[in-house]
């Protein structure tokens, strides 16, 4: 369509008629009935290769001699699925589009009009595939207002964007509406700014036109900081001329004849395709000087931000527009206000999403916005569906749609049908909504209720690996490095939370701080003076409301459920390992232990860096809860001799008696010691039981006696009832062995005569002690060493 | 931009009609910076200097707006400038592992650069594919979904050798 009488297309617009004759003979020039090809070419699609798709689609469509359309959009939403591919008037869906399936493409969907299947979405791959896009879960229950030219447009063209209605809102309003009319109308939709706290645009806009003075501003915020939020980006990519309409409308109420759109530094295609985009409008009359004829003047630019979070906040966003540090000032004076907006000058901020829902409220009216959304919240809403959900990617839903259908059934669920933990909303500003409030309506003032914020509409699902301490740091860690520094609440208490935040991740969590974080972050919230600061605090104390017994666990118990932090107990388990040795390689510290038997690791030198752990391919290693090694911890034993103390606790006297064949020699007290000994030597005993006539024991007679009637010069006829210690020592046959050793080591005796109830049961030796425990003494230093 | 011939008028626009001359110069500033550090990678300081005097802004003034923002870097930065995300979504999904990994393989803390200067570690606030998460940027070319020690093995040659 560009190739016919491309003059006739970029010739200036003098009039509103001019406008309607263009779009007319787009749309004409655009009903030729062929087919057309939209290849998302957003950032994620074309990280994927969706810029390597188009080209082969279009080589391959020359060499078909079709007539095709090629089209590069911005963004689908459907991210993770891409290089994304509509196909029109089909409606046909396909995802994860390669460039080798350009030809198939070509030749079955354009030449005969069928689906190519192998490229449509399915659920599983036991699912037949949906061919059409309406089919799809992802995109059922959608609803497109902010993003309704938003991949199906082509964004560097203004022609594609006026032939899909644009620029209606703008013909309307200058045709038919006075400004008053257009702010009332955006009064009564109820627009609320979707920057993140809902701050109702018509309000706002006629806060700027009540200002004094001639020359007002209107400034669109695209400094989209917060991670896990790509809305603002996606609408600045894809379409970004509903941006501009919606800040001319602005413009047009307030009587604004300059407009700035603030821009991250960090989306350098958003910047290109906006440059494109405002000359093009320059070029064609809607946008510049004396626009459509009317003789309104409104000039757009562009500010690139260099890297601040703070910069989205209005003040700073105004300080860095001009020329200066990001750093907030107090309000009043409010940037609506003289001496708040640039170089002084009034000016009205709005999220770049607000703006571009203004031009179909214009268009359709405020009550057809209205019946869209709650009551409190009309509209849509974008949300960046992230983290552990299936289907991630952009979403716009109207207002009042639970949490549930957002992640279950656009977002299919979550990855691996782990269990849901919590979702986490509004971006480091927001909070964290544990599972009970899934079923809660989404809109400004719900989230608010349960402690979260709208946000810009970051929102990133949790499951059940995901420790939410360790994501309170996360987010506190964000905020503590992007805080300006200029009010000290926010500089040094998000620094002195950080620093309890740290403490507890990492094991060394005392009593009462989790109080003591609360207690600091309601000082934060009290104390700062800007939006950052006030909600820096936030993730943290949703995530002690709502996980308060996660908190305790790691302070308390020095655990992590979802084995995220470096604490908790690392041992192997012996039966799922597979004695790979990958954990012995991968431990820096040499904690992990070989031995005969398997691996083991051992505490004294494990620093809990968990690179055992990554590198598991078995999971065998695991983090347990210290409450249950307390024991080996006193003992200061290794987890793996849990078993050896298991066998050394049952190990008594009784047991080595039983291990050896045992006879009982015994004397009675009237024998002589020459006769002791040849009995001795009989038997061959070092010692002998020396009883009385009844049978009961009244001492032993030992080789170190016959040493000492040698010594004393005491006579071999001797009779033993004269020479025997009476009060000797006696061991009951349950006594544990390491007792009996230390007993007998302490006593210095080397025999010991085991009792039971007076009966004699049997004599034990030293010998026998050694004999008996070194197989014991084998097996521990098998499991140590 | 050339430091030495700035066409304030043209820059800031026609917002420039209703400012003063060293409203002018300053709300060109951030911009200026900007192209500076295109060109020469980072910000040195002679240019620094030079730009302080045709602007006649105090040079202090300069650096106090230039150390505010990240983007901006005193000293030489590599060839190969490798960022890894740690938005929300990619820190969910294991972003930090992949730049503890990272700092091993190449011997650099985040926010350093290799000895010699062929790489520069740093990390940024959310590039904005978080579908695709966990994503890293190698000169602002962006690289998804590594996860796993395949993938990490992969990005690591790509950024040694430019394939994966």
């Amino acid at each position: 369509m560009q190739s016919v009488g491309l003059n006739i297309y970029m010739a200036k617009l003098n009039n509103i008629d001019d406008l309607r004759n263009l779009r007319a003979l787009l749309r004409e020039a655009s009903r030729t009935g062929k087919d057309t090809l939209k290849v998302c070419c957003g950032l994620p699609c074309s990280t994927l290769g969706s810029q390597a798709v188009a080209r082969e689609l279009e080589t391959e469509a020359a060499k078909s001699g079709l007539e095709v359309e090629i089209v590069k959009t911005g963004c689908q939403g459907f991210c993770q699925r891409g290089p994304l591919l509509q196909v029109d008037p089909y409606g046909y869906f396909y995802q994860k589009v390669q460039p080798d399936k350009a030809k198939e493409i070509i030749s079955l969907t354009c030449s005969s009009g069928l689906p190519v299947r192998d490229l449509s979405y399915r659920d599983t791959f036991l699912n037949t595939p949906k061919e059409f896009i309406r089919d799809i879960p992802f995109y059922a229950k959608q609803m497109k207002i902010a993003l309704r030219n938003t991949g199906t447009i082509d964004p560097f063209s203004i022609h594609q964007y006026i032939a899909a209605g644009g620029y209606s809102a703008a013909e309307k309003m200058f045709s038919s509406m006075s400004p008053e009319q257009v702010l009332e109308e955006v009064k009564k939709a109820n627009l609320r700014g979707r920057g993140g706290a809902g701050f109702p645009a018509g309000i706002k806009w006629a806060h700027t036109k009540r200002a004094l003075g001639n020359i007002k501003m209107v400034i669109a915020n695209g400094d989209e900081g917060d991670p896990g939020a790509f809305m603002d980006r996606s609408i600045m990519e894809g379409d970004p001329h509903s941006l501009l309409e919606g800040m001319l409308v602005c413009a047009y109420v307030i009587d604004a004849k300059y407009g700035f759109i603030y821009v991250r530094h960090e989306y350098p295609l958003a910047i290109k395709t906006l440059k494109t985009a405002i000359k093009q409008a320059e070029e064609i009359g809607l946008l510049g000087t004396n626009i459509l004829g009317t003789g309104f003047d409104f000039t757009v630019q562009i500010r690139e931000g260099a890297g601040a979070f703070v910069c989205g906040e209005a003040t700073s966003l105004v300080a860095s527009v001009e020329g200066n540090r990001g750093f907030p000032h107090a309000r009043p004076p409010r940037v609506s206000e003289v001496g708040g907006g640039p170089w002084g000058y009034p000016a009205n901020l709005n999220n770049v999403e607000t703006f571009a829902c203004v031009p179909p409220i214009i268009e359709k009216g405020a009550d057809w916005f209205l019946g869209i959304g709650t009551q409190g919240s009309p509209g849509t809403k974008v949300f960046s569906l992230a983290g552990k959900v299936k289907h991630t990617g952009l979403v716009e839903v109207p207002m009042g749609i639970t949490l549930r259908e957002i992640i279950f059934d656009i977002g299919g669920g979550i990855i691996g049908n782990k269990q849901f933990k919590a979702v986490q909303t509004g971006g480091p500003s927001g909070g964290c909504i544990p599972e009970q409030y899934l079923d809660l309506p989404v809109d400004f003032d719900s989230l608010w209720k349960v402690g979260s914020i709208m946000g810009s509409g970051g929102m990133v699902v949790m499951d059940e690996d995901t420790c939410m301490v360790d994501i309170a740091k996360y987010f506190l860690s964000f905020t503590q490095a992007e805080s300006c520094g200029k009010c000290p609440p926010c500089r040094v208490g998000t620094y002195q939370m950080l620093q309890i935040l740290q403490r507890i991740t990492s094991g060394e969590g005392k009593q009462g701080d989790i109080e003591e974080l609360e207690r600091l972050g309601h000082l934060v919230v009290a104390g700062s003076l800007c939006g950052l600061g006030k909600s820096a605090p936030n993730p943290v104390l949703t995530t002690i409301r709502y996980f308060r017994n996660e908190y305790e666990e790691h302070v308390h118990e020095k655990y992590c459920r979802a084995n995220v932090c470096n604490i908790g107990f690392f041992m192997i388990n012996q039966e799922e390992c597979i004695l790979c040795g990958l954990c012995k390689q991968a431990c820096a510290f040499q904690a992990v232990r070989e031995t005969r038997k398997g691996f083991f690791i051992d505490r004294d030198y494990c620093t809990k860096c968990k690179a055992c752990y990554h590198v598991c391919p078995v999971n065998a290693v695991q983090i347990l809860k210290k409450t249950y090694v307390r024991l080996e911890e006193e003992l200061r034993l290794a987890p793996e001799s849990l078993e050896f103390i298991e066998r050394r606790r049952k190990m008594t006297l009784k047991d080595i008696l039983e291990s050896r064949p045992s006879e009982i020699v015994t004397i009675t007290t009237d024998h002589t010691v020459s006769e002791a000994v040849i009995r001795m030597r009989e038997k061959h005993v070092s010692g002998l039981f020396v009883v009385d006539e009844h049978n009961r024991l009244v001492g032993i007679f030992t080789e170190r006696d016959i040493v000492r009637c040698v010594y004393d010069n005491i006579s071999t006829a001797e009779k033993l009832e004269n020479l025997i210690m009476r009060d000797i020592i006696t061991f009951d046959p349950g006594t544990d062995v390491s007792t009996a050793i230390s007993v007998a080591s302490r006593k210095k005796i080397r025999h010991l005569p085991v009792v039971e109830d007076k009966t004699i049961v049997g004599m034990i030796t030293f010998r026998d002690l050694v004999s008996y425990l070194l197989p014991e003494i084998c097996f521990m230093a098998d499991t140590m060493y | 931009m050339n430091v030495d011939e700035l066409h304030i008028d043209d820059e800031i626009g026609a917002v420039g009609r209703i400012l003063s001359d060293n409203e002018k110069k300053k709300g060109i500033l951030i911009h200026a910076l900007h192209t500076i550090q295109e060109d020469q990678g980072y910000l040195p300081e002679d240019v620094l200097r030079r730009l302080s005097n045709n602007l006649n802004i105090p040079l202090s003034d300069i650096y106090s707006v230039a150390s505010f923002y990240k983007m901006f870097h005193f000293k030489p930065r590599g060839k190969k400038i490798v960022k890894v995300c740690l938005g929300t979504a990619c820190y969910v999904r294991g972003s930090k592992h992949l730049l503890t990994t990272l700092e091993n393989e190449f011997h650099v803390q985040n926010g350093e650069t290799t000895e010699d200067l062929a790489m520069t570690l740093e990390t940024v606030g959310c590039v904005g594919c978080c579908g695709l998460a966990p994503v890293s940027t190698i000169n602002d070319e962006v690289t998804g979904e590594i996860i796993g020690d395949r993938r990490i093995e992969q990005f690591i040659q790509l950024i040694k050798n430019g394939s994966e």
